[in-house]
């Protein structure tokens, strides 16, 4: 007989969780015990003389370590960066310019298995997603923006465009590669040199992005990149010769950005934090909304800026879509990130596991009922099991607050107003989702929610040429597509 | 019995999003399933075919090879399950109750008018009964697709219900040849219709029509036996049927099972493979993981 919990029947998925282990290979990913930093074409030892450790954090195993820039690796990776761009890469042709940008996405392909295995090893994310998702999509972000650095007159037709000239790059730990292939193939296209940052948790990947630049032989200079924390992205922030900030992250630190370049001539493009709203209303189809509220939330542990982290279910099939999304959470495979059928990999960091806790904590002090999956986790690393909140209001902390982890706020509402309303009623403006089997209930709801992007019938969905980019506290400038090239130039 | 106030509007079942149904699908064969989990699935899917014989040249010498190797699928490998039936039309099901005698092995026949199901109702039940008199364990009918297509759900439901009545003990197993019905807003339709109105399997296909049974058609009916499931607490068996001959793609389809209805359904009392030569290419997969070598087709019997 079926497990009768609180009179509602539930199915049984043990022996759906319990597969023989299917580990990838870790052959594949050639790590160094030790990187220097990417400036001028070379890889140079830092002048601060000092590295960092990274670690698995699936089992919290020392992976490697790397250098930490100082303010004069920052000024000698600029340095760098601006003759590159004086003398060679502002002048090349965009045809020529498009070589290189193809090289560098075709060799991403090439060895598209070792940047999987590395971005699954450094961040803690599951194989699956490297391999599926992570690494096709930034080669394919290279491929695009090859396709337009010798097109920049039909993108804006009539116009002149001139490159903005160094452009200052710091990214996220939650898609290390995907994030650097983001910032790096629009600014090339453009004609702009690059430093780069990438985030002190995950910059492996990073660094195999630089042997790679290194072997395509572009241009010495073109593009640096230089690890470190807080304070190397600063001194880059602050650089003088530094003519545009581009920057993924949390909220706190685009605020600081922003301070910090204010009264310069500093452009800037800001992707910040998140709570998107996931709205399903009663004529949707429920098994396919319930599969994109799993991707929505569960996706990368949770560790997505456009996460689909409220969940809004109209009240007639509140309860059928709770139902089916236990049963479907209990389905959820967490562990070893590096087996192939590992649905939720590790949290990316003992600092993020800390966050993620304490709003738990939080939401239960709240009054939220709290359901995790029954799944078992690793003793060693940084994992939490897949967790929704039910009982929960618009004035609850987790209902409002970034988590950036495993955690979804669920909240009934009964009309469509109402709904655009609460999920208007945020200080972000990333994302949102919308299911309904109505066209005409789409284009409504798109209009008016206050969000970048609005996903119909799906979730987390991406391509190169789909631009990206939020509302209000969520920051500005869009990134991909055609719009992702405007932050690149000066269009005179 | 069903409490006709607890059916349903027909008209009103659930939505399936194309995309998303398609997509959730791929996902299952993104599974890697290996060593033990690998043998175990193997094994379970030979026990859970349907070995079939369903052709107009089909004669009695035939049945019965095919019963022959029923029981004994691979003699060289000891201690394999035998399928779980034998399906045959229904003037056969004498010649192949005969010839599996006590192996426990069910006999299945295809009755009402099948494949096209174009015939009167009182045929099909006629029908129906021969194949019961013969002393077939399971009945599988196949729905009116075309009272279906002009919308008389009615009509298929109390024909359903009729059948289901003229089966007595048999098992019966609905039909609804997804091929024919094309979308999967339909299929999703026909299969509330079948398991309200008695069906014990929900079946995908005749293998007469193309395409037969793909994943996604089947997702949308194990979503269909889910949603049934929860609100008559009453468990409906699935039998996708045509179009499964890869060891590999029956593992997928394991997989699926396993993760939308979980393990309760995970035997031949609620899921089975309608295929014919399903069981040789899994044989050989067996015999693979056994003695780590691929041998010839050669090496398996054909019937």
């Amino acid at each position: 007989m079926a497990v009768k919990k609180n009179n509602t029947i539930k199915l049984k998925f043990d022996s759906a969780r319990n597969l023989a282990p299917a580990p990838e290979s870790k052959s594949a990913a050639k790590i160094n015990p030790r990187y220097d930093l990417f400036i001028n074409g070379k890889f140079e030892k830092p002048q601060s003389k000092k590295y960092f450790s990274t670690i698995n954090p699936a089992t919290e195993e020392k992976l490697s370590e790397v250098a930490e820039a100082g303010q004069q690796d920052v000024n000698n990776a600029v340095k760098a960066a601006r003759v590159a761009y004086d003398k060679t890469w502002k002048k090349m042709p965009g045809k020529e310019r498009a070589k290189y940008i193809y090289r560098i996405a075709r060799m991403i392909q090439e060895r598209a298995r070792e940047f999987s295995v590395i971005e699954t090893l450094d961040g803690g994310k599951p194989i699956r997603e490297s391999r599926d998702f992570d690494v096709p999509t930034a080669a394919n972000h290279f491929f695009y923006y090859a396709g337009w650095a010798d097109k920049l007159e039909y993108a804006f037709p009539n116009r002149n465009t001139l490159p903005l000239g160094v452009a200052g790059q710091i990214i996220p730990w939650n898609f290390p590669l995907l994030m650097a292939a983001w910032k790096i193939a629009p600014a090339l296209a453009t004609g702009n040199t690059v430093v780069l940052k990438p985030a002190e948790t995950t910059p492996l990947t990073a660094m195999k992005l630089a042997e790679i630049i290194q072997e395509a032989d572009l241009p010495p200079g073109v593009v640096n990149i230089i690890t470190g924390a807080g304070a190397t992205g600063a001194a880059i922030v602050n650089h003088p010769d530094i003519n545009k900030i581009a920057f993924t992250g949390s909220t706190d630190v685009g605020k600081i950005i922003q301070r910090a370049i204010a009264g310069t001539n500093k452009k800037a493009t800001l992707e910040l934090g998140g709570k998107a709203a996931n709205i399903i209303f009663d004529d949707a189809p429920i098994d396919q909304a319930v599969e994109g509220v799993i991707n929505g939330i569960f996706f990368n542990q949770g560790h997505v800026c456009c996460a689909g982290s409220r969940l809004y279910v109209q009240e007639s099939v509140f309860k059928t879509v709770v139902q089916k999304l236990k049963d479907r959470m209990e389905t959820l495979i967490v562990g070893d990130p590096l087996d192939k059928n590992t649905d939720i990999g590790a949290i990316n960091s003992r600092a993020q596991l800390d966050v993620i806790n304490n709003y738990l904590k939080i939401g239960l002090k709240e009054g939220a009922e709290m359901y995790q999956a029954s799944c078992s986790i690793p003793g060693k690393g940084f994992f939490v099991r897949p967790t929704i909140f039910t009982n929960v209001a618009q004035s609850n902390r987790i209902a409002q607050e970034e988590i950036f982890g495993p955690v979804l706020a669920i909240q009934s509402f009964r009309t469509d107003d109402e709904v655009i309303e609460k999920a208007n009623n945020t200080p972000f403006g990333l994302s949102a989702g919308v299911w309904t089997d109505k066209g005409s209930k789409i284009f409504n709801m798109t209009t008016k929610l206050r969000a970048g992007v609005v996903w119909a019938n799906t979730f987390n969905k991406f391509d190169p040429t789909s631009p990206f980019g939020g509302y209000k506290e969520s920051g500005y400038g869009r990134e991909g597509g055609l719009h992702g090239l405007s932050a690149y130039v000066n269009v005179v | 019995m069903i409490n006709t106030k607890a059916i349903p509007d027909f008209s009103v079942s659930p939505h399936v999003d194309q995309v998303g149904i398609e997509e959730r699908a791929s996902r299952f064969t993104k599974r890697s399933i290996k060593n033990e989990t690998k043998l175990n699935g193997l094994l379970l899917a030979l026990n859970m075919i349907d070995l079939t014989t369903l052709e107009g040249k089909d004669t009695d010498g035939k049945v019965k090879q095919l019963c022959y190797k029923a029981r004994h699928l691979h003699d060289a490998y000891p201690g394999l399950p035998t399928v779980a039936a034998v399906c045959v039309y229904p003037s056969m099901v004498k010649v192949a109750k005969t010839a599996l005698g006590d192996s426990g092995i069910k006999v299945a026949a295809v009755a009402t008018a099948f494949p096209s199901g174009q015939a009167p109702r009182d045929v099909k039940i006629r029908d129906t009964k021969f194949a019961i008199d013969q002393g077939a364990d399971e009945i599988d009918m196949v729905i009116s697709r075309g009272k279906f297509h002009m919308g008389e759900y009615d009509f298929v439901f109390d024909e359903i219900a009729a059948i289901k009545e003229a089966c007595g003990d048999a098992r019966l197993k609905v039909i609804l040849e997804t091929g024919e019905l094309v979308t999967y807003d339909k299929v999703r339709k026909a299969s509330d219709i079948a398991m309200y109105a008695g069906a014990d399997f929900i079946k995908t296909s005749t293998g007469k029509i193309s395409p037969a049974a793909t994943m996604p058609v089947t997702l949308v009916m194990l979503e269909a036996i889910r949603d049934f499931y929860y609100k008559t607490g009453k468990r409906i068996a699935m039998k996708p049927a045509g179009g499964i001959s890869k060891a590999k793609l029956a593992l997928h389809y394991l997989v699926m099972l396993n993760e939308v209805l979980g393990e309760e359904w995970m035997n031949n009392q609620w899921f089975r493979f309608g295929a014919s030569s399903l069981a040789n290419d899994i044989l050989m997969q067996l015999m693979k993981q056994k003695t780590g070598l691929y041998q010839s087709p050669d090496y398996f019997s054909l019937d």
